[in-house]
């Protein structure tokens, strides 16, 4: 992909952080000003606010910034590119960072442990029937990952249940075999790129 | 008017109020809907943290389906789609703008969605908001005109979340901090608007299932602002800021001892009880907070929606700053 990342001052991570996103991110023009922390939601939650691990990821530090919950705790609500004076896609290198740490074995190590298995459990639902089946999501998600949360989101289940909020059972899409090779064609093309 | 309509998955179910009273609200306006026929989900904000090319794929199949039916037989009005769910929205502007802005992920993306005999040139789709079209195709004066129970004496908070006017890769119809076309259209229906500063504010997305005090706290903020200037009832024009809102508000309640009891409708449930429709053929009766007092203001009795009982625990700090006010009316 086409960047211009080549400068000295950025490390390995950084130019394989900035191919890993979709577009280019334009990450090496960030200025550390700051506003993309000041206007996060979650940036009080967050091990390092998206400023700091941006200079994390420049200096190299690669297994810091896959384990932080950074990246799990955005939110994807867009206000940091909204207002980013450089118009950095912080959303996407976001998105790239738990792609990244997923690859890299660090879902159940992240300090946000939920963050990857619940990503997981939506994609297989949706390669499976196209759709995001709610129940079955929910229900796989917790007994998988969290039984012990289970209970705590039973009332929410059992309400929206009640007020007929809630698919039973799940109902693929028609097509769904054409989905698949879709994916699967996705799947292969992605993985040529990565050797 | 006729469009090609994604509904998304979360309209086929937990949502299924917002399909319903959209439907009966353009078809009081003369618009048509025609539904992306096999449409598979958006991936939501999820699919893109697992897999680059296969979301990218799996977002463009809808856009490939969607243009392949609107120059077909449906008569769709040419390259217009339509989302009325945030998310969705999103992620169908935003895969057909990367596409057209990077050839190689367009050639990708391409390949393999011959691998299901579809194909899609970016940019042959024009992506839109609902409120964008109803707002802005439909206009304010066309709704005001069909409004025959006005919603006088009703305090309404809009909200309007995210991703409807951020990061607005296409096109932009409204601020992306300050929006007001929600407010106008609010006016038009004799509503009274109330200034509402965290409007565009986060609802916490899918942050409830990764770190749900967090996501509390979100939502928390949301409802005190709307409570601080009393507002009756929220309004919403996204089915996961409904859903935050509305299934986790005895939650923040039970958590930050609160007792906020605010009804959070979707915006085409009070056009359609403007336009005279029942709260049953707008799909009111399914929400978590009862939605009955708010709208007993403007005589629409509508059906009982189960409730639960609030639990109170200990109050705990109130961090939400001070904000800028607005009057109340322009
Ligand atoms: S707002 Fe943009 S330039 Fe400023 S620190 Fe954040 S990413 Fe860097
Ligand atoms: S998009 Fe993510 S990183 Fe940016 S402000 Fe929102 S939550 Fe924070």
């Amino acid at each position: 992909m086409a960047t211009s990342t080549s400068t000295s001052r950025t490390s390995d991570f950084f130019r394989e952080v900035v191919a890993e996103c979709p577009v280019d991110p334009r990450l090496e023009a960030c200025l550390q000003c700051g506003t993309c922390g000041g206007s996060c939601p979650s940036g009080p939650d967050m091990d390092h606010t998206p400023r700091t691990l941006f200079a994390m990821i420049a200096a190299g530090m690669r297994d810091a910034v896959l384990r932080s919950n950074t990246p799990w705790y955005c939110v994807s609500c867009y206000y940091c590119m909204e207002r980013c004076p450089q118009e950095i896609r912080i959303t996407d290198v976001m998105y790239t960072l738990k792609r990244m740490a997923i690859k890299a074995g660090y879902s159940a190590q992240t300090t946000a442990p939920k963050g990857p298995g619940f990503a997981q459990t939506f994609v297989d639902h949706v390669e499976n029937y196209g759709r995001s089946f709610e129940l079955g999501l929910i229900t796989r998600y917790y007994l998988n990952h969290r039984p012990l949360d289970a209970l705590k989101m039973a009332p929410l289940g059992m309400g929206l249940l009640k007020r007929r909020r809630l698919d039973l059972s799940p109902r693929p899409i028609r097509q769904i075999e054409q989905l698949k090779a879709i994916l699967d064609k996705a799947r292969e093309i992605d993985a040529a790129h990565a050797v | 008017m006729r469009y090609s309509y994604y509904p998304g998955c979360s309209l086929e179910r937990n949502a299924g109020a917002y399909h319903t009273s959209l439907m009966a609200v353009a078809a009081q306006l003369g618009v048509e809907f025609a539904e992306v026929d096999d449409w598979n989900c958006c991936g939501a904000t999820e699919f893109i943290a697992v897999n680059r090319l296969r979301a990218y794929a799996l977002v463009s199949r809808n856009l490939a389906l969607a243009a392949r039916q609107t120059g077909g037989s449906n008569g769709a009005a040419k390259g217009q789609l339509v989302a009325p769910c945030s998310a969705c929205y999103l992620n169908l502007s935003k895969v057909d703008h990367y596409l057209s802005e990077s050839p190689a992920l367009a050639s990708d993306v391409n390949q393999a969605l011959a691998a299901g005999g579809l194909s899609y040139a970016p940019g042959s789709l024009r992506v839109r908001h609902l409120l964008d079209v109803l707002v802005n195709d439909v206009g304010y004066e066309k709704v005001a005109a069909r409004v025959c129970r006005p919603l006088h004496g009703l305090r309404v908070a809009p909200y309007y979340g995210c991703l409807v006017v951020r990061p607005g890769f296409r096109e932009r119809f409204d601020d992306p901090e300050y929006p007001t076309s929600l407010d106008r259209l609010m006016r038009a229906l004799g509503a009274t608007v109330v200034d509402f500063p965290l409007k565009a504010h986060c609802c916490g997305g899918h942050m409830t299932q990764i770190s749900r005090d967090v996501a509390l706290e979100l939502i928390r903020r949301l409802l005190k602002n709307a409570a601080d200037y009393q507002a009756d009832l929220i309004v919403t024009l996204c089915p996961m800021c409904q859903l935050n809102l509305d299934a986790f508000q005895e939650s923040v309640n039970g958590l930050f001892g609160t007792e906020y009891r605010i009804p959070i409708l979707f915006f085409t449930q009070l056009m359609g009880l403007a336009f005279g429709l029942s709260p049953a053929a707008v799909g009111i009766g399914k929400e978590f907070i009862d939605a009955r007092p708010a709208l007993a203001k403007i005589g629409a009795a509508a059906p009982a929606a189960a409730e639960a009982a609030p639990k109170r625990k200990p109050r705990r700090g109130d961090q939400s700053l001070p904000l800028p006010q607005m009057s109340e009316e322009e």
